[in-house]
């Protein structure tokens, strides 16, 4: 066996990420693994390169035992892992970038031009890529960098591949191509982890496959004896956690209209939707649908090249978040840290940051009325802090989006799009969050709750919307929403497709 | 708040007040505020530009062009009273063109404040031929009141417009979205607060200031000369960072700047007063700096360390 993990465990603050998973890599092989957004499937990979090390379990490679796995060791031994976004120099050229990996550590040491150059070329043939070695990685296309990730890695005699949705952004040539060096790889008898949400490319280049669900194993087979849908069984699940407040709906006026917008940079592609008041409409889709950049454009960060809103029926044009502020829009990035809250700032601070105007008169701020708002919304949404003046970065995970959500419900949104919610956070605040939510929506506001999270979706929705490469491809009511058909539409199959499969 | 520095400033004074009583001579002490006045207005602006993760070193070669603007109009016979907008105005307008520059083009505020530093400078010098402005009316030097009453409207002045600016500084929402913007330019966007007008905004406060800075200075003097204001960002940056203020921006306030202008200004005069060579005042104010930037960063190294085995 190349590469064994065995009973891997992992939990941050309280919530498992991975419980007891074991895997198993032989040489020559493509295993594929797959699991729902959230299933675990980063963790592990994070885990089988040192990124983080894991409460409990152990890692063998060729029967022997890693002690302390660190991202250096792990790239000694011959682990790589290769992520949709290429992690290379990009102001350096392809051959520096491989001779980085490739000539050790020693600083003071004369470069060798023309060896490197040589090897890179060689490297790069090896593998059957068009791509000079004196090209610069930031002129290079997405799937190029993929190819020099992938050079690199051979020129560090890599034995475990780890490929992370390697084909996500690929188009269909690349995707193909890509393809054709995984199985020349193969054939040299590196052991590769492929992770991917296209079924229909596991058939065609995995030899097994493993199935992560809430971070365990529910599964290994053989591909030959798996059906695309049964695939999509094992990781939805049955259970559809019930812990979910109900939603109730009722017809009410649009609150928000969205007429076939487009975006060619951004992928999304004549979209239209209807947002009524007090209704939450879940967006559902894989990562790269297009579901962020929607509501990125609708709350001003990226232009339209197309289409027309509307928001209580009148036409309004958006250019910036201020613009969108004004207008009634409320959005809850995905990435709290880094868009959300400001961490060095306080949570009173925080709170009031999107109502500043409001606070204030003559643009001079009223201390009393903001330290009100502030401690009447955080009380309000339970946030745990020291006090209103504790600083956000001192809170947990949780209580930093709920800090996120009251800045935004102190503006009393006509329509609160929420990115992602409760990723990341214990189970206790994401309860919170979602009765939040829920009462948010009998107050009026229309929401746009965009979750890679099922059962929260489908909990929470009154209806929901399901997107794949750009296209709003479907829109159920709740009662008529499954998992497996959400997720069958996600991942862009058809019923003739999948039928083909089996 | 920027406590080594009031400590260091503290021990100063106290130190002072045993070995050197002279030092508290009402002469000194208002000859210290006087030559204090210009970097207290330009390290203000200084706060509030790094606050917000910028950087201006522009700001002598504007003291220049607008101290020799203000010597202009007031031979033209503009009367002395609107000389304050006069240079105001025209620091406004300097000031907004790095903005222009650094906010809505995008250029890093440390080149663009490089180039303008050179160019105005050397414009200047091109222009004035390297001479000074001489031959002004009996008005302009202490607007015309005499040393007593003009050093102490001097004096008065800086002091109101710092108050002021402290106080908004607590009470402005307009200020709270600069600390905003300096955390984390785009939580501070996404939050719906216009970043890029705040840049501009700044930096055109920074070149009023300056303006200002400019005219209290020159008043002092019969003739206005054309290369005034150098190393006067250099004096500005040093005070706001022994001030407290990080220069990674996001944090720090006017106090500390004020504690770090009056820290930085008495060094020179303690030392005549102690008796120390003078040559001494610039090592001993670099050791300050240094010791106020070690300061913080041992805090942030501390502060990582505990995050990191949380």
């Amino acid at each position: 066996m190349l590469l064994e993990a065995n009973r891997i465990q992992k939990s941050y603050d309280g919530v498992k990420a991975l419980t007891s998973v074991s895997l198993e890599l032989r040489a020559g092989e493509v295993h594929a693994l797959i699991g729902e957004n959230g299933a675990g499937k980063s963790t592990l990979i994070k885990v089988l390169t040192g990124a983080i090390r894991p409460d409990s379990g152990e890692i063998r490679l060729r029967g022997q035992r890693v002690e302390h796995n660190t991202p250096a060791k792990a790239k000694g031994l011959g682990i790589f892992a290769i992520y949709q976004q290429p992690a290379l120099f990009p102001d350096l050229s392809v051959a520096e970038n491989i001779g980085i990996a490739n000539e050790g550590k020693k600083l003071w040491r004369k470069v060798n031009w023309r060896a490197r150059v040589t090897h890179a070329t060689r490297l790069l043939q090896q593998i059957g890529a068009q791509i000079s070695p004196d090209a610069l990685v930031s002129s290079l296309s997405m799937a190029e960098q993929q190819l020099v990730e992938i050079a690199k890695a051979l020129a560090a005699n890599a034995c475990v591949l780890i490929l992370d949705e390697p084909t996500a952004s690929l188009g269909q040539r690349d995707t193909y191509n890509l393809l054709r060096i995984v199985r020349t790889l193969r054939a040299h008898g590196t052991g590769i982890l492929y992770i991917s949400h296209r079924l229909e490319e596991l058939f065609e280049i995995a030899d097994r496959v493993t199935v992560l669900r809430d971070g365990n194993n529910v599964g290994t087979r053989e591909i030959t004896d798996v059906t695309s849908r049964e695939l999509i069984r094992m990781m939805v699940g049955r259970k559809v956690e019930t812990l979910y407040p109900k939603p109730q709906t009722r017809p009410s006026e649009i609150a928000l209209e969205v007429r076939s917008v487009s975006c060619e940079r951004s992928r999304v592609k004549g979209v239209n939707l209807v947002l009524r008041k007090g209704e939450v409409v879940g967006l559902a889709g894989l990562v790269g649908s297009g579901r962020t950049q929607l509501a990125k454009g609708l709350f001003g960060l990226a232009s339209f090249t197309q289409g027309s809103f509307y928001i209580d029926g009148k036409p309004v044009e958006i250019h910036s978040p201020r613009d969108a502020l004004q207008a009634g829009l409320a959005y809850v990035p995905e990435d709290r840290c880094r868009h959300g809250a400001i961490l060095e700032m306080s949570v009173r601070e925080n709170v009031t940051l999107a109502s500043l105007d409001k606070l204030s008169k003559n643009g001079i701020l009223q201390r009393r009325a903001e330290r009100q708002t502030a401690q009447g919304f955080t009380d309000r949404l339970h946030v745990k802090a020291p006090s209103i003046e504790a600083l956000v970065k001192s809170l947990s995970g949780g209580n930093q989006q709920k800090v996120v959500l009251a800045r935004w419900l102190i503006t009393q949104p006509k329509v609160l799009i929420l990115d992602e919610p409760t990723q990341g956070i214990d189970i206790q605040a994401k309860s919170e969050i979602h009765r939040l939510i829920r009462s948010c929506a009998e107050g009026g506001t229309a929401i746009l709750l965009i979750s890679s999270d099922m059962p929260e979706l489908l909990a929470l929705s009154d209806r929901v919307a399901v997107m794949a490469k750009g296209h709003l491809v479907s829109i159920f009511d709740r009662k008529d929403a499954s998992t497996d058909e959400i997720l069958r539409l996600a991942l862009g199959q058809n019923p003739a497709e999948s039928r083909g499969l089996n | 708040m920027a406590w080594p520095a009031l400590i260091a400033l503290a021990g100063l004074y106290v130190y002072l007040a045993f070995a050197a009583p002279r030092f508290y001579a009402a002469d000194n002490l208002r000859d210290i505020a006087i030559a204090n006045v210009a970097v207290l207005l330009v390290s203000t602006g200084m706060t509030l530009v790094i606050v917000l993760g910028q950087i201006d070193i522009s700001v002598g070669a504007l003291f220049a062009v607008c101290s020799v603007i203000c010597g202009t109009f007031a031979k033209m016979g503009v009367p002395m009273v609107f000389l304050p907008l006069v240079a105001a105005a025209a620091g406004t307008v300097l000031g907004a063109t790095n903005g222009a520059l650094v906010s809505f083009v995008k250029a890093p505020s440390i080149v663009v404040t490089l180039a303008t530093m050179v160019a105005w400078r050397e414009a200047l010098r091109w222009i004035t031929n390297g001479a000074w402005i001489g031959g002004l009316s009996n008005t302009f030097q202490w607007f015309g009141l005499g040393q007593r009453l003009g050093e102490a409207i001097i004096i008065v002045a800086a002091l109101l417009l710092f108050a002021a600016l402290s106080w908004s500084a607590h009470n402005l929402s307009a200020i709270r979205a600069i600390y905003a913007t300096g955390s984390d330019a785009e939580a501070a966007r996404l939050a719906g607060i216009p970043t890029s007008q705040i840049v501009f905004s700044v930096f055109a406060l920074m070149g009023a200031l300056t303006g200002i800075a400019a005219l209290l200075n020159a008043i002092r003097f019969s003739d206005v000369p054309s290369n005034s204001g150098v190393n006067l960002e250099l004096k500005a940056i040093a005070a706001v960072v022994v001030g407290g203020t990080p220069i990674s921006g996001g944090r720090g306030d006017l106090a500390g700047t004020l504690v770090g202008v009056m820290l930085l200004g008495s060094i020179g005069p303690a030392l005549t007063f102690l008796a120390v060579s003078p040559f001494w005042e610039k090592a001993i104010q670099g050791g300050i700096i240094l010791t106020a930037v070690l300061i913080d960063a041992i805090g942030g190294w501390r502060e990582r360390r505990m995050v990191e085995f949380a």
